[in-house]
């Protein structure tokens, strides 16, 4: 088959160099692809809508019903507000080794969370409920950091995740 | 005569752009100094945040936007070789503009639009603030259709011609941003203007994000754009050489053109209010949009080593040596590749799917773009203003030696600036932030980057303070120029006929509108169909 590409380019060299660029770029997107569907390693996109000024009225996120659960399955599900200045509850425990399943929704404006050396982040956007899953392989102490602009106090607005050793005890 | 070339029109555009970056600059430092809580009486969040929305309101929509235009109106009358379509117009569209930055910048520095350049939304700013964005870019559309009919006139008049390569790029990058101005216009005329003046309750945050995410990807091949017309138009003859390719240079404008607008998503990847299905998507055509910087990667370096040959090089990398680096447009190619690559790795990262989650909204990202921007594309201004200014002002630079070492520092500092932020980034910390109060084993990782920081920053300003006393002392030079006329590069191999496709622009504004309307048709449309909760304004 002649190339398609030489009525656009004489030489050779060049010719070979736009198809190696589209076989990169396809190639990156296709790995990428591969690991999305065989690890199932998706960005938070559950489009699920919430009315921000009521959170206080919904069953889940009401004050006394944030924080860790133990699902049937023995995963967690780990409820949480975030807020302008700070995430709620403020202290979150969870064992190694464990899905955790983080749902948030913010009661004010845009906010972000990620946990330095851990994949848990996600966009807290007013309106709308942010679902991630993750797990933990160390223990530590981590934080939790506001990383969306929010407001003067912005950034003071973190909190504090621990990971204890599953074998050490687990979660309470 | 030169009156037909517009170089008064040119000069005043680019003079609000380079005034508006070396406040920028200024302001640069102060945050670096400020963010790291080196000086306890600097410490100020609403200093810090007022600065960081002027900073990024002045380089990305100031800075950009006048050099752009000043740079497309001396293009279009130095490679058509005729006269602007309306010059009366295209002052108009500049008052317009400096008006729109003079409303922005009132709520700004009186501390009532500390929104950043994202506008940021439930915060609200003043509306003048949105007004004065509106205005800036009403006036980059009188620029958008000065190109476009430009470029008409002269086909019209030169039927059968191949429109010149530089002209083709710009005419490309100014359909590209009306495209890509009709995201951020309709959330500023239809949700944040509205809403500010209190006409309605609240806004939908995640159709506003989704609408800017159509603006803010595309809007940095806008900024990027002259740099590569630069590239593939200027630097082969000012190193001595000629251009590998015609057709290439089409082909990156072209698929840049198409490609730049519809793959926003990638800004959007932690945001819940659009589903992974469409990130995917908008991943894929992020990554295709790697291709045309390839393609440039190599038609450039190759056209380089053609002239760093024809001066005399020999063997796999002699040719690097002959070329001539005391010429800024060169060095600054050089350079600005350099800056491309690190910064294109980087952004490769962000642009995935599943890996961006480690550096979302972290110093990383703040690290690439400042490379990408800040290093690649301005460094390509400063080589533009170098090029330019002698013809535009009639008198030879004040110094060429300065604008070398300019050049120079400006690398340097941009390293020492960005490559401690990605480390930044991958050690956790959060962009944004106006000082540091967490957790003192995180933070302490984090005080040795944070020092370097400082050091790039200030080596940007002795930069930018350079450039700006070069180009200042260039109109009182009593030198007269050596060379009036731009010289645009020649091609290695003469174009016998140019196929139309490449051309002419109505086959791919069609092909646009198509992509668009797969990527961002549903995507939107979700908002209307299911039931949302908007958010009341906020003050910061």
């Amino acid at each position: 088959m002649q190339d398609p590409l030489k009525t656009l380019c004489e030489d050779p060299l060049e010719r070979r160099w736009v198809w190696m660029s589209l076989f990169l770029a396809v190639l990156v997107g296709f790995v990428l692809g591969l690991y999305a569907l065989s690890s199932n390693i998706h960005p938070p996109s559950n489009v699920e809508t919430i009315d921000s000024t009521r959170l206080h009225l919904t069953e889940e996120f009401a004050e006394d019903n944030l924080g860790v659960k133990q699902n049937e399955d023995g995963s967690l599900t780990v409820t949480m507000v975030a807020a302008r200045y700070g995430f709620f509850p403020p202290e979150i425990e969870v064992p190694t080794d464990t899905p955790v399943k983080f749902r948030m929704a913010s009661a004010d404006v845009l906010h972000g969370v990620h946990a330095p050396y851990t994949n848990a982040a996600t966009m807290i956007v007013p309106g709308y409920v942010s679902e991630f899953t993750t797990s933990f392989p160390t223990a530590g102490k981590y934080s939790f950091l506001c990383n969306e602009y929010c407001g003067l106090g912005h950034d003071s607005m973190w909190s504090r995740l621990t990971v204890v050793d599953k074998s050490a005890g687990g979660a309470k | 005569m030169n009156d037909y070339k517009a170089p008064g029109l040119a000069l005043a555009n680019m003079w609000v752009g380079f005034i508006a970056f070396a406040a920028a600059v200024l302001l640069g430092v102060y945050q670096v100094v400020e963010r790291i809580d080196l000086v306890p009486a600097l410490k100020s969040p609403e200093l810090y945040f007022g600065s960081v929305s002027t900073h990024g309101v002045l380089m990305g929509f100031v800075l950009t936007t006048f050099l752009i235009m000043g740079y497309g109106y001396y293009t279009a009358t130095t490679s058509l070789k005729q006269p602007l379509w309306n010059k009366p117009l295209a002052w108009f569209g500049f008052y317009l503009a400096v008006i729109g930055v003079l409303m922005a910048a009132a709520p700004l520095l009186t501390g009532n639009a500390f929104v950043l350049f994202t506008f940021y939304p439930p915060l609200v700013a003043h509306p003048t603030f949105y007004i004065g964005a509106v205005l800036l870019v009403v006036g980059s559309w009188v620029w958008c259709l000065e190109m476009i009919m430009s470029t008409m006139k002269w086909k019209k008049a030169n039927p059968g011609e191949t429109i010149p390569l530089a002209m083709y790029g710009t005419t490309a990058n100014a359909i590209m941003w009306l495209f890509t101005s009709l995201g951020v216009a309709a959330e500023v005329l239809f949700q944040l203007l509205p809403w500010s003046l209190g006409l309605i309750d609240t806004v939908d945050v995640g159709l506003a994000r989704t609408l800017f995410s159509w603006t803010l990807h595309a809007i940095v091949y806008f900024w990027l754009f002259p740099a590569y017309i630069a590239f593939y138009t200027l630097m082969p003859k000012q190193a001595g050489g000629k251009l590998l390719s015609d057709q290439m240079g089409r082909l990156a404008f072209i698929m840049l053109l198409v490609i730049s607008v519809p793959i926003g998503f990638h800004h959007l990847y932690m945001g819940p209010f659009q589903a992974a299905g469409w990130k995917f998507l908008h991943m894929t055509g992020t990554m295709l949009v790697a291709v045309p910087t390839l393609i440039t990667g190599f038609t450039i370096i190759a056209s380089m080593e053609i002239a760093g040959r024809l001066r005399g090089g020999k063997g796999l990398f002699g040719w690097i040596g002959k070329l001539p680096w005391n010429n800024p447009m060169v060095l600054a190619t050089g350079l600005a590749m350099l800056m491309l690559t690190f910064g294109g790795f980087g952004g490769v990262i962000n642009a995935s799917y599943s890996m961006n989650v480690m550096i979302h909204n972290t110093q990383w990202v703040t690290g690439h773009f400042h490379l990408i921007f800040g290093g690649t594309t301005v460094i390509m201004y400063f080589a533009i203003a170098y090029y330019l200014w002698p013809k535009m002002t009639g008198k030879e630079l004040h110094s060429n030696g300065m604008a070398l070492k300019q050049l120079w520092l400006w690398f340097i500092g941009m390293l020492v600036l960005t490559l401690p932020w990605h480390q930044l980034g991958l050690d956790g910390q959060p962009r944004r932030i106006s000082s540091t109060p967490y957790d003192a084993e995180l933070v302490e990782k984090w005080i040795i980057p944070e020092m370097a920081m400082i050091v790039g920053g200030v080596i940007l300003l002795i930069s930018a303070l350079m450039l700006v006393y070069n180009l200042y002392r260039t109109h009182g030079n009593q030198v007269a120029v050596a060379v009036p006329e731009v010289e645009y590069a020649e091609p290695v191999h003469s174009i016998a006929r140019m196929p139309h496709l490449m051309n002419s622009f109505g086959f791919w504004v069609g092909l646009i509108i198509v992509y668009l309307v797969a990527s961002y048709g549903y995507p939107i449309a979700q908002f209307f169909l299911m039931e949302t909760f908007g958010a009341v304004p906020w003050s910061i």
